[in-house]
């Protein structure tokens, strides 16, 4: 295994009804369609019609847990900015 | 229904084969993937066993001779790339094999056609992986070339008809085979379950060629059968490793014969 390299990369996966694709965990691959095959073994246990997404946990930028408090902190108290004043009308059931 | 046990035998052991691999792959990420592959040809085995007999009888309580599998799927793992090779040639085949068995109405068409998208995805792990080490390393090169070497002599046999499985259906009739080089869904006497073995053969050697030359590899150009093989695994013939494979493989079987688990 001298000189090989297998990255890790997360993998996302839209299950075939769902709506969005969610973060399923991450693996090891040496490029991006190893990284999709086995992503399909791992993680979707080849239901049809799902849709997976792997990138390279490098391409990744995450915000910092120092700037918590500044990034998602601020809004709280202040409850004009948040859409909770009108009826979810019924039928709606994903919004 | 020798079709039956002809290809329920190379499903079993090969199955059996990537069994092995079981914690010993080169990573976690291809330990799943081989044992995803050895669960689908088992399940096909169960499947194709169950319409001859009792599966677990065939399976443990058979003696070499009587096995039907291909000489290719009973050889030892070797390395890696021999693993790989020895799936490339099988799963090309098998694949080809099985589309042509769905297209058509035979009595595997049903079965054919739910193993053939299995089997599609055995063929495009192992072509990737043939890639990968043909076009990877110095070393991982000339391993995987002689893997594919190694197992050359092994790939005729797989084109010798399956009674049963020919252009004539089930009557086994000679040479009535469909020549018409159309995927087989027309057999003589509009039985349906034909098999093209030639046109197979044929599709076989295209495809594997590909493969071999995208991954920068040469295609072996040794005999692919020939007397060295003193019959083949058809006819029940087998190699030496397959009866220390079936040892293992039937030991508990056999020391509690009826016992049920």
């Amino acid at each position: 295994m001298s000189g090989t390299d297998w990255p890790l990369w997360e993998v996302f996966v839209r299950s075939r009804r769902g709506l969005s694709h969610t973060h399923a965990g991450s693996l090891h691959a040496p490029d991006a369609e190893m990284a999709l095959r086995n992503a399909r073994d791992l993680y979707t246990r080849r239901s049809e019609g799902v849709s997976v997404w792997v990138v390279p946990s490098s391409e990744i930028t995450a915000s910092s847990p120092d700037e918590k408090d500044p990034f998602f902190g601020p809004a709280g108290d202040k409850p004009y900015r948040h859409p909770t004043f009108y009826e979810v009308p019924e039928g709606v059931r994903n919004l | 229904m020798s079709a039956a046990l002809a290809l329920g035998d190379d499903a079993l052991v090969l199955s059996h084969r990537l069994g092995e691999w079981a914690g010993h792959a080169p990573v976690l990420e291809e330990e799943v993937a081989l044992a995803n592959i050895a669960l689908d040809l088992l399940g096909q085995a169960r499947v194709l066993l169950s319409l001859v007999g009792d599966e677990d009888e065939l399976a443990y309580l058979r003696e070499e001779r009587a096995f039907r599998n291909l000489q290719l799927v009973e050889q030892p793992n070797g390395d890696f790339a021999h693993t790989i090779a020895r799936q490339l040639y099988f799963s090309v085949y098998q694949q080809l094999l099985y589309e042509r068995l769905a297209a058509g109405d035979g009595e595997f068409a049903e079965l054919a056609a739910k193993a053939v998208k299995e089997v599609a995805y055995h063929r495009d792990h192992a072509e990737q992986w043939v890639l990968r080490l043909g076009d990877g390393t110095a070393e991982s090169h000339e391993r995987m070339q002689s893997g594919l070497e190694a197992l050359w002599r092994f790939t005729g046999e797989m084109f010798q008809p399956i009674e049963g499985l020919d252009a004539a259906g089930t009557t086994g009739a000679a040479g009535t085979t469909g020549t018409n080089g159309t995927a087989g869904a027309t057999g003589t006497d509009g039985s349906g379950s034909g098999v093209d073995w030639a046109e197979l053969e044929s599709a076989w050697l295209s495809a594997v060629t590909a493969t071999v030359e995208r991954a920068t590899l040469t295609l072996p150009t040794g005999p692919r059968t020939g007397a060295w093989a003193a019959g083949a695994g058809r006819q029940g013939l087998h190699t030496e490793p397959f009866g220390r494979m079936l040892a293992e493989m039937q030991h508990l079987h056999r020391s509690h014969p009826g016992a049920s688990w």
